[in-house]
């Protein structure tokens, strides 16, 4: 009896890892063809479902060009950021599907990589050139990329940080610093029942209400980048908020205590004592935030449009990884359900990392 | 000079606070003015098809009560093993962080996940896949709960236990479970809160339906997708519908919340 306890504790703790790798495991498997077929080419690779001619061999696009890409996720992402305009440039040429598209598609793959040449080469690549004569051969493929809806999450969710931190940190601040108790209590219950609230509600205010209410004041559609980063933003601060409250809260009253009787005003006690003392707290409490705003999906999908187009100003609609795979699953088979599973890995590959660099900075400070 | 600047930072700080509070507030009164103008005796005896929601509460209850479950005993299990047989051993180290990188991993990704190794077999969309989609999103946060709150139960009544010579399994289940026990009932609740309101991994493999079902292989009713569905359509009933499943779905997280919060007081007390 003893033993067969033990037996099934010990089976549903591995169940956690098993789970985890099988997702790891399914999910590569699902998106093995759109792997092979696109490489790590697909992270910069603007065009979604486009069909496009081949009619020369890809051959001024050198090999070593494409495993360029195939670096650390991090360093790809800031890659595809930086060079963001240039691809956004010529992107509008692209849209219009036409023979002469090549043309375009080239210089811009040539502008990116000449940007590069700081990156490492990385010898994880040999899909990237394994299929290059695969597909210099064919006459026509369907391409699928997948840079529009990385760099849409990355923009909403900058947005969303930029947005959230301030406020964040100036309501835990408030909740454990300035306010009385009477008003702090009630205050950070609301504030940590706002956080469960499901993300949905969140979405639907944003579409009805606050979309409109932004785009009265900063013009152009109610569906776009700025409002769909702000909604993730407005979504995170009660999570990241109640987390650095925390934090803070953890600095002994003994140095506060110190520092007031050395002169020091609230302001400087904050700033000196405070957030150098609960600095591993809060960065955590940010990055834990920052993977959530990522991998958001029903705040975001009401509003950030869903379409598959750089965002030239922050008022132009977009799309994200997360609202791709739920705006696109259902219709989707074949090689285009595969280039969804593929986003799908990176989405988690990505907040995988997130998620370990947060507890690498939690752990720290015990 | 110093104290100027003193004076300037707490203000804007205060600012930031009343501007949170304003747009979650704004959301709230939102909420409740648009949700309570639909909402009437009718739509909780009425399915979808009628413009009723009645299905909906039953769909999104049993995903996640069977979720529940299922999730609940293998979470209490694991967590059972990483605090009382595995503690402080390396592999209970790597399960807890392996469950805590799983509790922060994107809902969609678990969606597709699930749409993978369940929906594509069976191709359609089937109840199980949703409770299956649930389950692996409140499994880590069971895990951590039991974790934690078995954490918090004092050595000393394990070694009590053991002293008078009772089995490790009978110490746990009549000793450890029971001083843990307010903590892991609010841990449980919360854990459920948190499914019910998830939208993002039942999009899919639930998937949403207007009529009545009750077999799980089937296509399987589901409130928060029908909200995500109802609140893009034209129609202004349909939109209002949407609110009011909203305005429910909200209440439900919350009370719940409360409900988790209260014993969590009465544990203190």
């Amino acid at each position: 009896m003893e033993k067969l306890f033990k037996l099934f504790a010990q089976l549903s703790a591995s169940f956690v890892f098993v789970i985890l790798v099988a997702t790891v495991i399914v999910l590569y498997i699902t998106a093995k063809p759109a792997i092979e077929e696109f490489g790590a080419h697909f992270i910069i690779e603007p065009r979604w479902g486009v069909e496009v001619t081949q009619n020369k061999p890809t051959d001024r696009t050198p090999a070593g060009a494409t495993a360029n890409s195939g670096t650390t996720k991090s360093a790809v992402s800031d890659h595809t950021s930086t060079t963001d305009n240039s691809t956004a440039d010529t992107n509008s040429s692209d849209n219009t599907i036409d023979d002469s598209m090549d043309t375009p598609m080239d210089d811009s793959m040539d502008n990116e990589f000449g940007s590069d040449e700081n990156i490492p080469m990385d010898d994880d690549t040999d899909t990237g050139q394994a299929n290059l004569p695969d597909t210099a051969g064919k006459n026509t493929k369907i391409l699928y990329g997948g840079a529009i809806p990385i760099i849409g999450t990355l923009f909403s969710t900058l947005i969303a940080m930029l947005f959230a931190i301030p406020v964040s940190m100036g309501i835990a601040v408030f909740l454990s610093e300035i306010a009385n108790q009477h008003v702090a209590r009630p205050i950070g219950v609301a504030i940590e029942l706002l956080a469960a609230i499901p993300s949905i509600i969140y979405g639907m205010w944003a579409l009805f209400y606050f979309g409109p209410f932004l785009a009265s004041i900063f013009g152009g559609h109610s569906v776009s980048l700025l409002i769909a980063g702000l909604v993730l933003g407005i979504m995170v601060i009660p999570f990241m908020a109640a987390l650095s409250r925390d934090a803070i809260n953890t600095t002994p009253d003994v140095l506060k205590e110190s520092a007031y009787a050395m002169g020091a005003t609230k302001f400087e006690v904050i700033k000196d004592i405070i957030f150098p003392y609960a600095r591993a707290g809060i960065i955590g409490s940010i990055i834990v935030s920052l993977g959530r705003a990522m991998g958001e999906t029903m705040a975001v999908a009401f509003v950030i449009g869903g379409v598959f187009k750089f965002a030239h100003k922050l008022t132009d609609p977009t799309t994200s990884i997360p609202v791709v795979l739920a705006n696109n699953f259902a219709e989707s088979s074949g090689i285009s359900m595969n280039a969804l599973f593929y986003l799908s890995l990176i989405l988690f590959v990505v907040s995988f990392i997130t998620i370990f660099s947060a507890k690498y900075f939690f752990l720290r400070r015990h | 000079m110093r104290l100027l600047v003193n004076k300037i930072a707490i203000a804007l700080s205060s600012l930031t606070a009343i501007l949170g509070l304003i747009f979650l507030g704004w959301i709230l009164i939102t909420l409740i003015l648009k949700g309570s103008t639909a909402l009437s005796p009718y739509i909780f005896t009425h399915d979808l098809v009628n413009n009723g929601i009645r299905n909906l509460l039953w769909g999104q209850f049993v995903l996640a009560g069977l979720a529940s479950a299922i999730g609940i005993p293998v979470g209490l299990l694991a967590g059972i093993y990483l605090q009382e047989y595995g503690n402080h051993t390396r592999y209970a180290d790597f399960i807890r962080d392996l469950s805590d990188v799983m509790m922060s991993a994107p809902s969609i990704v678990i969606g597709t996940f699930i749409y993978a190794i369940i929906v594509i077999p069976v191709g359609h969309t089937n109840g199980w896949a949703g409770i299956a989609a649930l389950f692996v999103m409140m499994l880590p946060i069971v895990v951590r709960t039991t974790d934690d709150m078995l954490s918090l139960v004092p050595t000393e009544l394990r070694e009590a236990g053991i002293a008078i010579g009772a089995p490790k399994y009978h110490v746990i289940f009549h000793i450890i479970l029971k001083a843990a026990k307010v903590g892991i009932m609010t841990g449980l609740i919360l854990a459920f809160a948190r499914i019910v309101g998830e939208t993002a991994p039942l999009l899919y493999t639930s998937g949403s339906t207007i009529y009545m079902e009750t077999s799980l292989s089937q296509t399987f009713p589901s409130m928060t997708v029908s909200i995500y569905n109802l609140a893009t359509m034209p129609d202004e009933k349909l939109v209002a519908l949407a609110w009011a499943a909203a305005l429910i779905l909200t209440i439900a997280v919350l009370a719940l919340n409360l409900i988790g919060r209260f014993l969590i007081k009465d544990r203190r007390l």
